[in-house]
């Protein structure tokens, strides 16, 4: 059957990721119009999915691969393209069919919130990203829909945005996964320039002969580590359990936890197999796992501990693998599909028990199965999978990464050694949260307890049978999804060797036992466990916790010296840096790019006649240049406000008469009209005002702005000369002159210019006129105190006309 | 001559610097107008002085008879020119409404948008 | 200022110097002149007839409020160039009108209404300014 895969067409898998974001768009009308019976609707959306890919088992089974795209930037070739395999398949069904469940719980366990609908909504556009991330076959796809997870899943954690821990977790997912969302990204570039093509599923083995496969297998890492909470980035799960319930049943069982996994899963045909990704990922997932154990044992917070064991549960995943054998990848879909039904459950199952008795507090609970019967009921089969006890998936799972290490040497050896200890402390936490809250005496509660609403009740007993059923039919499951799953993993048809044919011989069934047995004895003595691990903790002093505070926090201070610094509120010098800036623009090119030497001397020597000689003014033209210079001069000197008015006059004048001695009369007449009404309104308001006479300038002051002030001068009249040296590129100028009449009937070419060849231009200058006579207008018009009373707008009221 | 044009608008240049790195607020008004006035005179110059023919075409003419002043940056300053009074109106006007509500001409004492103690961004999520 | 001879002049000053600002703006488009100077000079105009009489009596004389005529020349210029569409030529391509009356051809255009509006805008913008300062009585404590 390998080898030989058949591909069909089918674009209602691009509708299949879609579909739940265009419901997330109508939720809230849709919660509007009916209230909470949203949910019952809602969760059709993701059932229907799980209908509509269930179709595609059979023909996935005998070897199908459906895809289906369409055109997203046809310039570049890149098509938002999907594919379902095996492994593809798998994920979509559960994220699809938890989903449906979760959504009709939330309904339940958020009745009545206010903002229900729009919980809801990020919901669905949660489902929607992650069925997108897990059908993508085109990478940038996979990243959009990766990033869009952890937008949600940000939306979602912070949902109750009100309460501090609340923000934090969710900031505290958002940056840790944005980081390897990063790292993805770089992966996903990396891979296009080394296999030149965005499909995933046409990346060959070239990736791993590459001289940049190191790089990119730590970009990838990277991202699956911290989406799958990896130590030492595993301190967000637990903190992102700050979110309701039922996300914390979907996100973090099924989905977005699991996007690391999909990820490596997914990676492995081009990336997996190598040496150091084995060790890489049994090293980091075996320490995860044990963490993980340890740290759910810390905890007497029914959910913290549910969350520490995903931790652990990931760990021991990504820890399958890396080993990469037919059978540890059987072992690794089988527990995926396992952890999925059962961790849903559990956490449906604690949200209930929170619901029902307003606490999680493992030791104030007691007793409550004759309260709860579905909920116990519930609990007991969840249980039993977790604990890996027949008749549940979650039994076969535990055989088979056993068989997956038997026989092997020493590291196999200690490997299994770190599988039957993390798998019997998260067999001991499964006993725990079992038995104490439902057996032994009933407790005192905060609210009298109460069985939950069949709403949500539905999720956790269906999923808890879906794992005792598919057990029972384990050659069809084997036959449908696992085998399937795990043939899209190792690239090669893997075949399952899953039955009910026990064997007693084989080391494997003992090996079980013996986590049987240790899992009831981490139950029996949890509470002194407990004790010791949160003395060894606190004896620790920090965690990765109390790193990323210090970090964030530190971020924040550096932010705000750095602000400090640059915004230090001195016009003044703001103002030095533009000038400064503006000297290097003018120096840089004509000393180093050779500027200056177009005015140097050349060899005929006709250069420096040219410049040296005596310029040819005429006299009345030296005049006007003289005072030009008088007036700057008397600007500059000037004892009092009003001499430096007239002054400003006397050079705007001179510049007046520049232009009507070199040709442009234009220009002279309205020069000449805006320096007396300069000279006016300036007057106008100076008369108003007392100001201070003096420069307040210091002499440093004044000789670092006369220096830059001098350079500045020096460079722009040094540009202009360079500028004037060389030609003079008179085209639109010839154009302008040679059709201004026979085109244009107009023989002042200066006006023809403004109104009629750049009319748009004026046109937006005149708008840009009268926006600051506008502006002018409000300045003067708003009043000096606004809370002052308003005066009588008479002319009689002195200073109250505008 | 355009060489010593180009002196004169290393002149205006420099003052209109000088005077906009005052703290005084209506010392930066007038540096405006040296720069905008200088600014103005280096396109006049850069494209080319032509004594007294100014770009207009005689009656009776399609074309101008011998050579003209250059059109093309009179228009562009002609524009300047009341742009950048407009600009300086508002300017001036909004320097007087500084001083009435702060009762302040110094840049120094005008701190209202980054005053002097800004307080440390928060620590906290 | 308030002197008797000025206040006699003014009136006399600000109507020569309206009317040969119109004259420099509808010249423009063939002599020195155009809008934006006709704009500065009849603005000019009104400031000395705000010195001579006062700002209430000025504003009286306008009618309108300065800025309107900014806005009303923004829009007559936009408009001309509008009418170009109605050829299917780009907007503010030009139209030319020859108005034949006896011995006299006068040009009409859409340049001119737009140099018009030009002139409206700067002529708004400059005396609202003037008229605003001048009528400010500057609010000291």
């Amino acid at each position: 059957m390998a080898g030989d895969l058949t591909q069909t067409l089918d674009p209602l898998l691009i509708l299949v990721a879609l579909a739940p974001f265009i419901a997330a768009l109508f939720t809230p009308l849709l919660q509007r119009l009916i209230g909470s019976y949203a949910g019952w609707v809602l969760a059709l959306v993701p059932a229907g999915i799980f209908a509509y890919l269930s179709s595609y088992l059979h023909p996935i089974a005998t070897g199908t691969l459906v895809q289906g795209a369409i055109d997203w930037v046809p310039v570049y070739n890149l098509r938002l393209s999907f594919y379902l395999d095996g492994l593809s398949l798998t994920f979509a069904l559960t994220i699809a069919g938890i989903g449906a469940l979760v959504v009709l719980y939330a309904a339940s366990y958020l009745k009545g919130h206010p903002h229900q609908g729009r919980f809801l909504a990020f919901l669905m556009a949660f489902m929607g990203a992650m069925l997108g991330l897990v059908l993508a076959d085109n990478m940038l796809a996979l990243f959009m829909f990766w990033e869009l997870t952890s937008v949600t899943s940000f939306l979602l954690i912070g949902f109750d945005h009100s309460r501090q821990a609340a923000r934090r977790g969710a900031i505290q997912a958002l940056v840790v996964t944005n980081i390897g969302g990063m790292g993805l990204l770089a992966g996903v570039l990396l891979l296009q320039m080394i296999a030149g093509t965005w499909e995933m599923s046409a990346i060959g083995g070239v990736v791993r002969d590459s001289g940049l496969y190191g790089i990119v297998l730590a970009c990838i890492l990277l991202a699956a580590f911290t989406k799958s909470a990896q130590f030492p980035f595993h301190f967000w799960l637990p903190n992102a359990m700050e979110a309701p319930t039922p996300v914390s049943a979907f996100l973090h069982s099924a989905t977005m936890v699991q996007a690391g996994v999909y990820l490596l899963a997914r990676t492995t045909p081009f990336l997996g197999g190598t040496e150091i990704w084995t060790t890489l990922l049994v090293g980091f997932g075996g320490v995860t796992l044990i963490w993980g154990a340890l740290g759910a044992m810390r905890q007497s917070d029914l959910k913290q501990m549910l969350a520490q064991t995903t931790i652990a549960s990931l760990g021991l995943l990504v820890l399958l693998i890396g080993l990469g054998t037919e059978t540890a990848i059987l072992a690794m879909v089988a527990y995926f599909v396992a952890h999925a039904l059962y961790k849903a459950a559990m956490f449906m199952i604690v949200g209930a028990v929170d619901h029902g008795t307003g606490t999680r507090e493992i030791t104030a609970l007691g007793g409550l199965a004759n309260v709860m019967p579905l909920t116990f009921f519930a609990a007991v089969l969840a249980g039993l999978a977790m604990v890996g006890l027949p008749p549940t998936i979650g039994f076969f799972a535990k055989e088979e990464m056993y068989l997956a290490l038997a026989n092997t040497e020493w590291q196999g050896i200690l490997t299994l050694l770190v599988l039957v200890a993390g798998n019997a402390l998260l067999g001991g936490v499964a006993l725990l949260v079992v038995i104490k809250p439902f057996l032994g005496a009933m407790t005192e509660t905060p609210r009298h307890a109460h069985e939950a609403p069949p709403a949500m009740l539905a999720g956790p007993i269906l999923l808890a049978i879906a794992g005792v059923i598919g057990s029972i039919f384990i050659i069809g499951l084997a036959d449908y999804i696992l085998s399937p799953a795990a043939s899209s993993i190792r690239g090669d048809y893997v075949e399952s060797h899953l039955g009910w044919a026990i064997d007693l011989t084989s080391p494997v069934i003992w090996l079980s036992v013996a986590t049987w047995i240790l899992s009831g004895a981490v139950y029996y003595w949890a509470g002194a466990i407990r004790s010791g691990l949160r003395r060894a903790s606190s004896a620790l002093g920090w965690t990765a916790d109390t790193v990323f505070d210090a970090v964030m926090f530190g971020l924040i201070r550096f932010a705000g010296a750095v602000t400090r610094w640059l915004h230090h509120g001195r016009l003044e010098l703001y103002l030095v840096l533009v000038f400064v800036t503006l000297a290097l623009a003018l120096f840089v090119p004509l000393l180093g790019m050779g500027g200056l030497e177009r005015l140097l001397p050349t060899a005929e020597l006709g250069n420096w006649s040219a410049v040296l000689a005596w310029p040819d003014l005429r006299p009345y033209e030296w005049g006007v240049i003289a005072l030009a210079v008088i007036g700057l001069g008397a600007v500059l000197m000037a004892p009092s406000r009003l001499v430096a008015i007239l002054s400003l006059g006397v050079q705007g004048a001179a510049v007046a008469l520049i232009f009507l001695l070199f040709g442009a009369p234009d220009l002279a007449f309205t020069q000449f009209m805006v320096e007396i009404l300069s000279v006016v309104i300036l007057t106008l308001v100076m008369t108003k005002l007392k100001l201070d006479e003096r420069d307040p300038r210091h002499l440093e002051d004044l000789l670092r702005d006369g220096t830059l002030a001098v350079v500045c001068g020096a460079g722009v009249s040094l540009l202009l000369m360079v500028v004037l040296a060389g030609p003079l590129d008179t085209r639109l100028s010839d154009f302008f002159t040679a059709t201004s009449v026979p085109i244009a009937h107009g023989a002042n070419i200066v006006n023809v210019i403004l109104v009629d060849y750049r009319g748009f231009d004026t046109l937006g200058e005149i708008s840009v006129v009268m926006a600051a006579g506008i502006a002018i207008m409000a300045l003067l018009r708003s009043r000096k105190k606004p809370a002052a009373p308003p005066k009588p707008r008479t002319r009689k009221a002195k200073g109250a006309t505008a | 001559m355009e060489h010593v044009l180009a002196i004169l608008v290393g002149l205006f240049v420099a003052l209109g610097i000088y005077l906009l790195l005052s703290r005084s607020v209506i010392r930066m008004l007038l540096g405006m107008v040296v720069l905008g006035n200088g600014v103005n005179l280096l396109i006049f110059t850069a494209g080319r002085l032509t004594r007294e023919i100014a770009p207009i075409v005689p009656d009776g003419l399609s074309v101008p008879a011998g050579p003209i002043a250059n059109p093309l940056p009179q228009a562009l300053i002609l524009t300047a020119i009341v742009i950048g009074f407009a600009m300086f109106s508002f300017l001036l006007v909004l320097a007087y409404r500084a001083y009435q509500t702060l009762d302040a001409d110094n840049t120094d004492t005008m701190r209202l948008a980054e005053p002097d103690n800004a307080p440390n961004p928060p620590l906290s999520y | 200022m308030n002197t008797l001879i000025f206040r006699t002049l003014a009136p006399v000053i600000v109507g020569i110097m309206l009317v040969f600002s119109v004259y420099v703006c509808l010249r423009g488009h063939n002599e020195p002149g155009g809008g934006f100077i006709g704009g500065l000079i009849a603005a000019s105009a009104i400031a000395v007839y705000a010195m001579a009489v006062g700002v209430p009596a000025v504003r009286e004389a306008l009618r309108f409020e300065p800025t309107a005529f900014a806005g009303f020349g923004v829009f007559i210029a936009a408009g001309s160039g509008l009418l170009s569409l109605g050829t299917g030529s780009p907007f503010l391509t030009s139209i030319w009108l020859y108005l034949n009356l006896g011995d006299t051809v006068v040009p009409l255009s859409t340049p001119m209404i737009f140099d018009i509006g030009v002139y409206f805008v700067v002529f708004g913008t400059i005396s609202a300014v003037a008229l605003a300062l001048q009528g400010d009585e500057g609010e000291e404590p």
